[in-house]
C-alpha cells in the first residue's frame, strides 16, 4: 500500500520542498499542494522509469560524498583557472584515459557522470560496452595511475556503497 | 539604489566580494573559450563559470535578498541544483558530439586514402 502511493518518500519530499522554495513559503495552503504534488508526480511517472525509482541505502555515505564532491569542484576550479591564466596553452597536457568501472547500477553511473562533469577539468566521454571502461577526458595529466586511483576510491566506492549495497551484501555472503 | 544603500555593511562586504569574485572566475572561464587551443580543452572552461561562478554570484544574491527584506531568501538554492543536473548533461553530450564527428572524419579520411588507392592499383 505504502510502496504503491509513495513509491519514492525521499522524491516526493524533494518536490515538496521544491514547490515551497518556489513559491518561498509555507503555509498550509501550499503545503498541501506541495503534498500533493509530491505524490502525484512520482506516482504518474513511475511508467517512465523502468528500473524503478532508486533505492538509496546509505544516506550519510552521499551526504560526505556529496560534501567531498564540493570541496574537490572549487579546488579544480581554482587549478583550472590557474592554468587559462598563466600556463601557454601548448603545455597543457590533455588526454583521454581509460578508467576500468565495477559500478553498474544504472543511478550510480548518472551521478558519476553528474560529479565527474560537474568537476571543472575532467569530462565524461562514454563507457565503452565491450569492456565496461569509462573513457574520461582530462584537462592536465600528469600520472594516469592517480587519476585512476582517485576515480575508484573516492568517487566509485562510495556510490557502490550508497546504490548497490544490497547486491554486494548478497555477493558477499555467497563467496 | 535606495534599497542597496540600506543594506548593513556585515551583507554588503561578502555580496560585493563574492559579485567580484563570481564574476572574475567567470571572466577566466570566458578567457578559456578564448585562449585554448582545441576543442578537447575549450569544453573545461566554461565548466569553472557553471560550477564555482554561479555558485558565487547565487550565494550573493541570497545574502543580499535575506538583508533587504528582513527574511530568508534561499530559492536561489534551485538555480543552483537546476544548473548542477543540466550542465553536466550538457558536457557530455557536446563531447560525445566532438568525439564522433571526429572519428567519423577519420573514417572518411581513410575511406578516401584507400578509395583513391584502389583507383591507383586500378590505373
Amino acid at each position: 500500500m505504502m510502496k504503491r502511493w509513495l513509491p519514492s518518500p525521499l522524491l516526493s519530499l524533494c518536490l515538496l520542498l521544491m514547490w515551497l522554495l518556489l513559491n518561498q513559503t509555507i503555509e498550509p495552503a501550499h503545503l498541501l499542494l506541495g503534498a500533493v504534488l509530491g505524490i502525484v508526480a512520482p506516482v504518474l511517472a513511475r511508467p517512465l522509469q523502468p528500473q524503478g525509482y532508486p533505492r538509496i541505502s546509505r544516506p550519510f555515505v552521499l551526504f560526505r560524498l556529496l560534501w567531498l564532491s564540493l570541496i574537490e569542484i572549487v579546488r579544480s576550479c581554482f587549478n583550472v583557472s590557474r592554468i587559462i591564466l598563466f600556463r601557454r596553452t601548448e603545455g597543457v597536457n590533455s588526454q583521454f584515459i581509460h578508467i576500468p568501472l565495477d559500478l553498474r547500477d544504472p543511478y550510480g553511473l548518472a551521478l558519476l557522470s553528474c560529479l565527474i562533469n560537474s568537476t571543472p577539468g575532467t569530462v565524461w566521454v562514454e563507457i565503452v560496452p565491450e569492456t565496461h571502461e569509462l573513457l574520461l577526458h582530462v584537462f592536465d595529466l600528469h600520472d594516469e595511475q592517480w587519476w585512476i586511483d582517485t576515480i575508484k576510491s573516492h568517487y566509485e566506492q562510495p556510490i557502490i556503497e550508497v546504490f548497490e549495497q544490497p547486491r554486494h551484501s548478497e555477493r558477499e555472503k555467497t563467496t | 539604489m535606495s534599497i542597496a544603500e540600506t543594506l548593513p555593511v556585515w551583507a554588503a562586504l561578502p555580496v560585493a566580494f563574492l559579485l567580484v569574485l563570481g564574476g572574475l572566475i567567470s571572466l577566466i572561464g570566458a578567457l578559456g573559450l578564448l585562449r585554448l587551443g582545441n576543442f578537447y580543452q575549450r569544453i573545461h572552461g566554461p565548466a569553472i563559470t557553471v560550477t564555482l561562478g554561479a555558485g558565487c554570484i547565487l550565494i550573493a544574491s541570497m545574502i543580499y535578498f535575506t538583508a533587504t527584506q528582513s527574511r530568508l531568501v534561499i530559492h536561489e538554492l534551485l538555480i543552483s541544483v537546476f544548473v548542477l543536473m543540466t550542465a553536466p548533461v550538457v558536457a557530455m553530450m557536446i563531447m560525445r558530439a566532438a568525439v564522433y564527428r571526429d572519428l567519423r572524419k577519420e573514417h572518411l579520411a581513410d575511406e578516401e586514402k584507400t578509395g583513391t588507392d584502389g583507383a591507383a592499383t586500378d590505373a
